[in-house]
């Protein structure tokens, strides 16, 4: 228990100090999984939609699909990808691997399917009546999709919140695509690996503790975005 | 119903903030003409140690290459090597490196420094190998009263050396319920070691860098079985079109140097008051360890 304590002290410590490193770590981290959540909201998003309010043949088996990739395992992703952007891979002419795009691109994988899957759940679950109403008023088909999306705003905003936390909680994955290289792709789950194999337990406490730090800022303030003037 | 503006405003200033970030992330990525880029390919070891810390970057500064290090076990840089998917490799498992330089995937491969294994185990000392000279016997020893021994099982240089040393005495102890194998890297290994009470192999570099926080004592040291040597190799960029070997070149250049070469045994003496690895350049491999 004594490593909890001295992991927090040091995690105080290094933040208002400004430690360099540790912000670098920090600012990367927000950089590449808030790019690949705004990725997986853009996909996930419409895709999730157009699954929810239409009907076609293999839609269920789709929706299937799409539910079980909601558990994604990251290593099976990462693997995926590496192979896919190794120089001598049918993508390694980008050469992505070993840099954070190639984590934007792992952690938007893995996100996607969670934004997906809880969008397609959040539209289901509007009343189908309110579809007919809108309808009736004249809106045309964009309108008509802007309004439903805002009235399953508070189901949506926790689908963002389940994306982000997947991408930025995810290490597996980043490990293999992204190299854990120092001042490069080292973000705060794979620095947490790094230090614990060397033995750094308080360090790896710290940045642990930094980064649940950090999810929570971020899903607080969305989650004030999704409780703002809430309808009683 | 009930629309509220506000959310949506805010929600939007969050996703272009997002976006900017994404534009930063794309410009920061490959700054550098795709050939300043050297993958090197090396192991746990060297990575956990810390060396790499205090190497890159006077190389980057000399050179204006950027290094990409990879720490994967010895088995897996060659692998990548044999791929082309690293530039120059950093391993320490000399019957395999030579199998490779003989398929002809590497180029020059030159010793840069060595330290020795050791085999440590917990304070208790349930198999008593404390002190005996051969590695060999004292593995006789753990075997015969079944103590718990931890193996990297990782294809990694360390891992290589430890079922040799196994072979020796018969068959290597696989599925044995006092043999296990982590899978892991060496400071992984010694914390599952530390934690179960076993004994297990390490370099002596990381076992220095590592032995405040472990409860494992070193049991034998100084047999000439247990030597770790660390060469350098290019790999062939013959075989592979996406080799950068110019870098692969100007970073094995590197740490063969003096001033590398300095660093190298100054690093881990005023923490651990010794080195951790012994600066080997242009010496002959036999006369190592003597």
């Amino acid at each position: 228990m004594d490593l909890v304590i001295e992991g927090a002290r040091q995690a105080m410590i290094m933040l208002f100090t400004g430690d360099p490193e540790l912000w670098s770590v920090i600012w990367l981290s927000l950089q590449v999984s808030g790019t690949a959540t705004l990725l997986s909201l853009l996909l996930g998003i419409p895709i999730g939609t157009v699954l929810a309010l239409t009907d076609f043949p293999g839609r269920r088996i789709i929706v299937s699909l799409v539910n079980t990739a909601m558990g994604l395992p990251p290593v099976v992703v990462g693997l995926f990808v590496t192979i896919l952007l190794w120089r001598s891979g049918p993508l390694g002419f980008l050469r992505l691997l070993y840099t954070p795009a190639a984590m934007v691109i792992a952690q938007c994988i893995l996100a996607t399917p969670i934004v997906t899957g809880l969008t397609l759940a959040a539209m289901q679950a509007l009343n189908p009546k309110l579809r007919l109403q809108i309808l009736a008023l004249g809106a045309t088909r964009i309108q008509l999709l802007w309004l439903l999306i805002r009235e399953a705003r508070l189901p949506l905003l926790a689908a963002i919140m389940a994306g982000f936390g997947g991408a930025i909680s995810e290490v597996g994955a980043s490990m293999m695509v992204g190299g854990n290289i120092q001042g490069q792709t080292r973000v705060l789950t794979t620095a947490a690996v790094m230090e614990t194999a060397r033995g750094n337990f308080a360090m790896a406490i710290a940045l642990s503790l930094v980064l649940l730090l950090l999810m929570l800022c971020v899903n607080a303030v969305l989650t004030m975005i999704q409780q703002h003037r809430r309808p009683l | 119903m009930f629309i509220g503006r506000g959310p949506f405003v805010s929600l939007l200033a969050i996703l272009t903030l997002a976006c900017s970030a994404l534009a930063h992330v794309n410009s920061s990525a490959p700054s550098h003409p795709s050939n300043s880029q050297v993958i090197l390919a090396t192991t746990t070891s060297i990575q956990d140690s810390g060396l790499l810390d205090v190497l890159l970057p006077m190389f980057e500064r000399r050179t204006g290459y950027v290094v990409k290090p990879i720490a994967v076990g010895s088995g897996q840089a060659l692998a990548l090597g044999k791929r082309g998917e690293a530039d120059v490799l950093l391993v320490h498992s000399p019957d395999a490196e030579l199998e490779f330089m003989a398929a002809g995937h590497g180029v020059d491969r030159r010793l840069v420094m060595h330290n020795h294994f050791v085999l440590v185990g917990p304070l208790e000392d349930p198999a008593g190998i404390r002190g005996i000279r051969s590695t060999t016997e004292a593995f006789e020893r753990i075997a015969a009263t079944g103590a718990l021994f931890i193996s990297r099982g990782d294809g990694s240089g360390t891992d290589v050396l430890e079922k040799k040393l196994w072979a020796r005495l018969g068959d290597v102890p696989l599925g044995k319920s006092w043999y296990q194998e982590t899978g892991q890297g060496m400071g992984a290994t010694l914390n599952i070691a530390a934690e179960k009470r076993g004994y297990t192999l390490t370099d002596r570099g990381t076992y220095l860098a590592r032995r405040k926080g472990l409860s494992l004592e070193i049991m034998v040291e100084e047999d000439g079985a247990l030597l770790n040597v660390y060469h350098i190799i290019q790999v062939n960029p013959d075989r592979s079109s996406v080799v950068n070997a110019a870098g692969a070149r100007a970073f094995a250049d590197f740490i063969v140097s003096p001033e590398a070469q300095a660093m190298i045994g100054e690093f881990g003496v005023s923490q651990f008051g010794e080195p951790l690895f012994i600066p080997d350049a242009g010496k002959r491999e036999e006369g190592l360890g003597k």
